[in-house]
């Protein structure tokens, strides 16, 4: 990779959010650039099947190639050194990038709780598991319990089905009230309808609302997990456990930017713009919204950020569709038994093996850190901070560069900041 | 869809696999359960499968700390798991 590269407008984030960005803003005479991390875009929806492009982006993308976008498969963005200028890195190699406006649709990751045994081998978060079966892993023959909140559960449940799994249970832990209250809402979002119907036809049967894990366990690996629903618990041997409760954003490069968060969300005005000027945000960071949401927010980012106004019915969709994901929060909130299954020596930290009875206590996670370790490794808090938060009420850490482990070298382009090398 | 396939090693054994596979898929098709271990020692393996936990750590020709569900599997690449 060379030195430095100078753009009008870069987007971070390749997937449904980002490539909107990237359609909107990308016009003859403007250099816009589009960053991923992953081997090629998509972001998680349309993540590549075995590092190829999906069908379904695989002509937009074209189109951003025919424009001119200039594209970074595989490299993470990972400091802000200087004002209007970021780091990335890919293979080992690093550089810079300059921006005039920027775009941050850098999406959302899965919330996991910790319960007694989620640290065993095969137990892994929904999505997570959804990404390693399109990254090749083979599901063929293999039990599977699907488990957590929120309507990726049935998403997944039916795409393991169609890869040849067997899955022996999806268990929701929200009440069947709220299942149902729901699928009255989907009447009024057509799209989702068909959606929906299609899911229920595929894997409506393994459905156990108001269930949950309770443990899971094994020796080396995973064996089994019980499931409960507050007043009966049922043991399923299984392969693989898929477990996540909904998505949180990732904030880290927004805080890092200096961009103000509120309730767990970064804050945007109607144009996408954040607290700091001309840096904008769009998708799952401003509020976990889906596929639709992300798309709008992506192209109304993508046009003001290219100094163009945006057609009022993209923006009165967004509008809609924020509507919306309301009603996925009030439907998949999370139960209060969640905040119970950690045992004392349950690991909540993975990456420095803090256990529950070692936090319990310290008022802020702050606290926790300097006494404990926990948050201090390869993840940075990642998965351990907002489950502390959900767990303890904590607030959020406070984010450093680098945003993730980089050797020295990758440091060198910054003048001045306390840099703190999480252990690997 | 090509379905090429690659062949790499993993702690030393031969694997063959479909181009695109990432290096974590490979080592799950493989058998192998555990990708690292943690600090008390205890087996580790994926867990988002998409570069946030660095649980899938392994050592990919001979760096260490690589982030196996990033990584694409290539021909001739010495993968090793620390279970
Ligand atoms: C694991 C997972 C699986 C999901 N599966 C589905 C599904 O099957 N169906 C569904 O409807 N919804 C799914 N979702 C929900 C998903 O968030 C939305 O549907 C949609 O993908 C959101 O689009 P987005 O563009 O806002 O974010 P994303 O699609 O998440 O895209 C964000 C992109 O930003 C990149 N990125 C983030 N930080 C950096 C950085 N520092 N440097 C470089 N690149 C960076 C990421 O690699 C990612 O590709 C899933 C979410 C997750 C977390
Ligand atoms: S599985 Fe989480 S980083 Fe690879």
């Amino acid at each position: 990779m060379g030195k430095t590269a100078k753009f009008d407008v870069l987007i971070i984030g390749a997937g449904p959010a980002g490539i909107a960005a990237a359609m909107a803003a990308s016009e003859p005479g403007k250099c816009v650039g589009l960053v991923d991390e992953n081997s090629a875009p998509g972001g998680q929806i349309y993540r590549a099947l075995k590092g190829q492009i999906q069908n379904s982006i695989s002509s937009q993308i074209k189109t951003l190639d025919d424009r001119g976008v200039i594209r970074f498969d595989g490299a993470t963005v990972y400091d802000a050194p200087r004002p209007n200028t970021l780091s990335i890195t890919k293979g080992g190699e690093f550089q810079t990038l300059e921006y005039e406006k920027l775009i941050l649709a850098v999406g959302a990751r899965e919330l996991f709780l910790p319960f007694p045994g989620w640290t065993l081998p095969n137990v892994m978060g929904v999505g997570g598991l959804q990404a390693l079966v399109k990254a090749g892993l083979d599901v063929k023959g293999k039990r599977i319990v699907v488990a957590g909140t929120g309507p990726l559960l049935l998403a997944v449940g039916d795409f393991l089905k169609k890869y040849g799994a067997e899955v022996l249970a999806i268990a929701e832990q929200a009440p069947i009230v709220n299942l149902l209250r729901f699928s009255t809402n989907l009447l009024s979002f057509s799209s989702k309808i068909g959606q929906g119907i299609s899911l229920i036809g595929s894997v409506g049967t393994k459905i156990r609302p108001g269930t949950w894990v309770a443990s899971a366990s094994g020796t080396r690996a995973l064996n089994s997990v019980i499931l409960s629903n507050g007043k009966t618990t049922q043991e399923l041997e299984c392969d693989y456990l898929a477990c996540a409760y909904g998505f949180v954003p990732n904030l880290e490069l927004p805080l890092l930017l200096g961009c103000a968060v509120e309730d767990g969300f970064v804050q945007v005005d109607s144009t996408q713009q954040t607290s700091v000027q001309n840096v904008y945000c769009a998708g799952e960071p401003t509020g976990i919204g889906g596929i639709d949401l992300s798309t709008l927010e992506g192209t109304i980012a993508g046009y003001f950020a290219n100094q163009n106004d945006c057609p009022t019915l993209v923006l009165k969709a967004r509008d809609r569709w924020k509507l919306f994901s309301k009603k996925l929060d009030a439907t998949f909130a999370l139960r209060t038994e969640l905040k119970e299954l950690a045992s004392p020596d349950t690991v909540v930290c993975r990456c420095e093996d803090v256990r529950m009875s070692q936090l319990v206590g310290w008022e802020s996670s702050r606290a926790a850190k300097l006494q404990t370790r926990c948050g201090m490794g390869a993840c940075q808090g990642r998965i351990c901070g907002p489950a502390t938060r959900f767990l303890l009420n904590w607030e959020h850490g406070t984010v450093r560069p680098p945003l993730i482990p980089v050797p020295l070298a990758g440091l060198e382009t910054r003048t001045s900041a306390v840099i703190e090398q999480p252990e690997n | 869809m090509s379905e090429e396939r690659i062949q790499l090693k993993i702690n030393g054994l031969p694997v063959e696999v479909a181009q695109g596979t990432s290096v974590a898929a490979a080592i799950l098709n493989s058998g192998r359960t555990s990708f690292r271990q943690s600090v008390d020692e205890e087996s580790r393996g994926p867990v988002c499968g998409m570069g946030i936990c660095f649980e899938c750590r392994v050592s990919v020709n001979g760096h260490p700390h690589i982030r196996a569900c990033m990584t694409t599997c290539e021909a001739g690449m010495e993968v090793i798991t620390f279970g």
